[in-house]
Order: C-alpha cells, then sequence, then structure tokens
C-alpha cells in the first residue's frame, strides 16, 4: 500500500489539477452541447424515420444505419481531417461537437422510435377517432407519452456521452483526458494523472446519474403508464390494457 | 344518417365483412349483437375509418366517404376529409383509451380545443357540462389512473361527445367492465338514446339492447344475418343461428343465475 501512496504525488497533484479542471470544464461543455443537439436532431431523425414520405424515410434510415455500423472515433477522423480536403476547416471543439453529435443523435433516435412505438395503438386510435391529423395525434397524444418513456434510456446515454467526450481527445479537443495527457507526456506521473482524471469524471457522472434517477421518479408522479390505481379492473384501458 | 351499401373487407384470407349493407336513420339507435368474430367491431370500425374497406361505399349525411367507387372507378378522400369526418362521428372503445397525461376535463377539452379551434372558454364549459351530465362533476381534475374503470368509460363518453357529433359508435363498452360497474355505463348511453342521439352499439349485453334498440342487428360471419324490432328479435327469431345464438346466451345467464345486471330480467319472455 505505502509503494501505492508513494507513487502518487499529492503536491504535484495540486500544481497541474487547475489545469486538468479546466480540461473537465470543457469535457462538460461538450457533453452538455452535444446532448442538446442530439435530443433535437435525434427527435427529428425519428420522426422522419416514421414519415410517410418515403425518401425522407430512406435518407433517415440510410444515416442512422451508416452511423451505427461504423465507430466513433472513425467519424470524428473524417470530420477533423477529411472535411479540409474539402474545404471545411472546423476547430478541434467544434469538430468533436458535430462528430459526437451526428453519432449520439443517431442512437438517440432509436430510443425515441422505441418510445414513440411504445405508446399504445388505442392512444393513436382514440386520438384519430376525435378527427385528429397526424401531426395533431403526434404532438398531444403521442410525444407527450413518449417522451416519459424515454426519459431512463436518454439519462443512460446522456451519461455515456459524458464519458464518450474522451474520444473528442484524439481530434486534440483540450478536454479532460487530453490535458492529462498532455501533462503526462512532461513529467511522466502517469499514475498521478490518470487517477486524478479517474476521479473528475466519476466525481461528475455520479451526480449526473443520481440526477437522471431523480427525473425518472419525477415523471411518474401522477401518471403510472400500466396497473395503476385502486382495483383490479383498473389494469385496463390504461396504454398496454388494450382488450380487443 | 350512415348508410354502408355492399362493403367488403379482408384481413389477409379472412373475410371479415361480406358484402353489408346497412342504414342507420337520424336518432335511430341500432344494437348489433353476434358471436365473437362476426365482423362486428370491424364493422364500427369501418364506419369511422379506422379500417379502410376493400370494396363498397359507406355514406355519412348522404356523402360518400373515404374510399368509393365513382363511374367504376376507387375513389380514396384526402386525410383531410376523413379527419373532418370523424370528427362528427363519435366514437367509444372497449378500452376505454383515455389519454393517461391528461386530466378528465383535458381529455374532454383536447379534440374541440385543437381539432375544432374553439374558443377555450367555450370548450371548457360545455366539457364541465358534460362531465356532470356523465356523473362525474367531483373528477374534474382526475387523471385517467385514478378512475375506476366505469369512471374512464364514461369520461371517454363525455370525450366523445365534446365534438357534438352527429352519431355515436359504442364498440363494445361494457366488455372491458366489472360486473357492478356496467350499469353506470349503460345508464349514461341510456340517456343519450333518450336524447335522440344516433347510436350504433355492438354489445353483448341482451337486456340492455332489448331496452334501449330501435332496431337489433344479427351478425355472423360477415353477413347481417337477421335483423328487426326487439321484439322481434328476442321473442320470435326467425334464423337458425339468431336462434342458436340466443339460445347459448339464456343458457349462459341461466347458469349465472340471470345476472342482476341485465335490467329488464331474463332475457326472451
Amino acid at each position: 500500500m505505502s509503494g501505492i501512496f508513494a507513487l502518487f504525488n499529492f503536491r504535484g497533484a495540486t500544481e497541474y489539477l487547475p489545469d486538468l479542471l479546466r480540461g473537465a470544464w470543457i469535457s462538460v461543455e461538450l457533453t452538455l452541447s452535444v446532448m442538446a443537439l442530439s435530443l433535437v436532431f435525434g427527435l427529428v431523425v425519428a420522426l422522419a424515420r416514421m414519415t410517410r414520405v418515403r425518401p425522407v424515410r430512406v435518407v433517415a434510415t440510410v444515416y442512422v444505419e451508416v452511423i451505427r455500423g461504423t465507430p466513433a472515433l472513425l467519424q470524428l477522423f473524417y470530420i477533423y481531417f477529411v472535411l479540409p480536403a474539402f474545404g471545411i476547416r472546423l476547430p478541434p471543439f467544434e469538430a468533436g461537437m458535430i462528430g459526437l453529435t451526428i453519432n449520439y443523435a443517431a442512437y438517440l433516435s432509436e430510443v425515441y422510435r422505441a418510445g414513440i412505438q411504445a405508446v399504445a395503438k388505442g392512444q393513436l386510435e382514440a386520438a384519430q377517432a376525435l378527427g385528429m391529423s397526424r401531426t395533431l395525434t403526434m404532438r398531444l397524444v403521442i410525444l407527450p407519452q413518449a417522451i416519459r418513456i424515454v426519459v431512463p434510456p436518454l439519462g443512460n446515454y446522456f451519461i455515456s456521452l459524458f464519458k464518450d467526450t474522451a474520444l473528442a481527445s484524439i481530434i486534440t479537443v483540450k478536454e479532460l483526458l487530453f490535458t492529462g495527457q498532455i501533462i503526462a507526456a512532461t513529467n511522466f506521473q502517469y499514475f498521478t494523472i490518470f487517477t486524478i482524471i479517474g476521479i473528475i469524471y466519476l466525481a461528475l457522472s455520479y451526480p449526473g446519474s443520481l440526477a437522471v434517477q431523480y427525473l425518472e421518479r419525477r415523471m411518474k408522479i401522477g401518471y403510472r403508464p400500466r396497473g395503476a390505481g385502486p382495483g383490479h379492473d383498473s389494469t385496463r384501458g390504461t396504454p398496454q390494457g388494450a382488450v380487443s | 344518417m350512415i348508410r354502408l351499401e355492399r362493403v367488403n373487407k379482408s384481413f389477409g384470407h379472412l373475410h371479415v365483412l361480406r358484402d353489408v349493407s346497412l342504414e342507420v336513420q337520424k336518432g335511430e339507435v341500432v344494437c348489433i349483437i353476434g358471436p365473437s368474430g362476426a365482423g362486428k367491431s370491424t364493422l364500427l370500425r369501418c364506419i369511422n375509418h379506422l379500417e379502410g374497406i376493400d370494396n363498397g361505399t359507406i355514406y355519412i349525411d348522404d356523402t360518400p366517404v373515404y374510399r368509393f367507387t365513382h363511374e367504376g372507378k376507387m375513389v380514396v378522400d384526402p386525410d383531410h376529409r376523413v379527419e373532418s369526418l370523424r370528427s362528427q362521428v363519435g366514437m367509444v372503445f372497449q378500452s376505454f383509451n383515455l389519454f393517461p397525461h391528461l386530466t378528465a376535463l383535458e381529455n374532454i377539452m383536447i379534440a374541440p380545443l385543437h381539432v375544432r379551434r374553439e374558443p377555450r372558454e367555450e370548450v371548457r364549459e360545455r366539457a364541465l357540462a358534460l362531465l356532470v351530465k356523465v356523473g362525474l362533476s367531483d373528477k374534474v381534475h382526475a387523471y385517467p389512473h385514478e378512475l375506476s374503470g366505469g369512471q374512464q368509460q364514461r369520461v371517454a363518453i363525455a370525450r366523445a361527445l365534446a365534438m357534438q357529433p352527429k352519431a355515436m359508435l359504442f364498440d363494445e363498452v361494457t366488455s372491458a367492465l366489472d360486473p357492478e360497474l356496467i350499469g353506470e355505463v349503460l345508464r349514461v348511453m341510456r340517456r343519450l338514446a333518450s336524447e335522440g342521439m344516433t347510436m350504433v352499439i355492438v354489445t353483448h349485453e341482451m337486456g340492455f339492447a332489448r331496452d334501449v334498440a330501435d332496431r337489433v342487428i344479427f351478425m355472423a360471419d360477415g353477413v347481417v344475418v337477421e335483423e328487426g324490432s326487439p321484439q322481434e328479435m328476442f321473442s320470435a327469431p326467425r334464423n337458425d343461428r339468431t336462434k342458436q345464438f340466443l339460445q347459448s346466451i339464456l343458457e349462459r345467464n341461466a347458469e349465472l343465475g340471470d345476472s342482476p345486471i341485465v335490467p329488464s330480467g331474463p332475457l326472451a319472455t
């Protein structure tokens, strides 16, 4: 044990902690911006995959399949190293943000799609029977219910995105991991630096996952999708209770 | 009011409706009875275009809608015409299908507000009046999961009525309910019928059908086998299938000790 503590350089740690925290802040910024963009873009893609306009559906489907079928690292390389050949030169942070957004939006669109499809068919029919158009049905009936269904999986993606921002180190975004690599390359204190980095990631992502759990509980208040309420007849009529 | 001409509908190889023709007058209450798989629910769903039909024509107020033959060619209506038609015909489902994220009041208000774009205050007043009518004035802000099945179904009826429909379709609306909750829903429907609403009701409640219907239709295997006044149908059915069906219901009721929820006592007298 004492050997391990001997390896850990406390004095050095305080020296480069400010740099690492600056890096961590970049990671957080990257996470928040990518998440915000992917939440919107992912929903657009999910709706595009379900539209009746075939070309739109095909484009959206190809996009999702291509992104899911190739490594995220490759996608980042492509944006940072290949696009300049076509005259599109992006600073590292922007390249990372766009690359990760393109990647995450594809996955989130699948989450949305699953959530939308999990809303019971009876809900759609009830909305149609009231004369609602497809757009109204989606906006007023399906999406509000789908959102509640997808909050837990979206939360998980949010946490995993925070860790995936480390991928952006490969295209020189000065986020937490890359900052650590730079420092370690000069003083060789790998153990100290990478341990601190691990602790910082954990210290940030754990509260994040607590927040997700809290949000999950909040979503259930006043609304329980299946088998809720008093009496045994109440399992019917709720979304999953279609009896026909 | 509602007229079906030689309507056919298949699900794959299953021919669910075979040349069904049917007419419902304004203010008339028609009950459709028959064994399961007879095509009763499909018939209702076709009237509201929740299912498309293969051929034939359905008229609402003498206007052909959705799919119809015009000079030998099948014509398909655009979405907005189907939507405007649906908003004129109310439908109540077996499984209620209330919107679980909205309160009773919001469930009732949503369609007039967004489909018809009526002023909020007007819609709200009408919705509150409807909740009084279905006996749920104390449940205005309750969510569906806080209501019993019978209460949910009454909200669903109010929701359909909020669009001020010309006719109402009821698809086995008491089949998913506990026996003690059926009466409250039937009472609401009885009252609607007495107010002159045009109603097409698919039901297994024979006592109710006998009391409330102007006409009873017996369906089996996708065809209308027999129709007539409730007296004719329940006391003197002509067709063997009808007799057989009513006999089996009679036997079931006898076995159950003639369940008290059938309002008018023994079935056939």
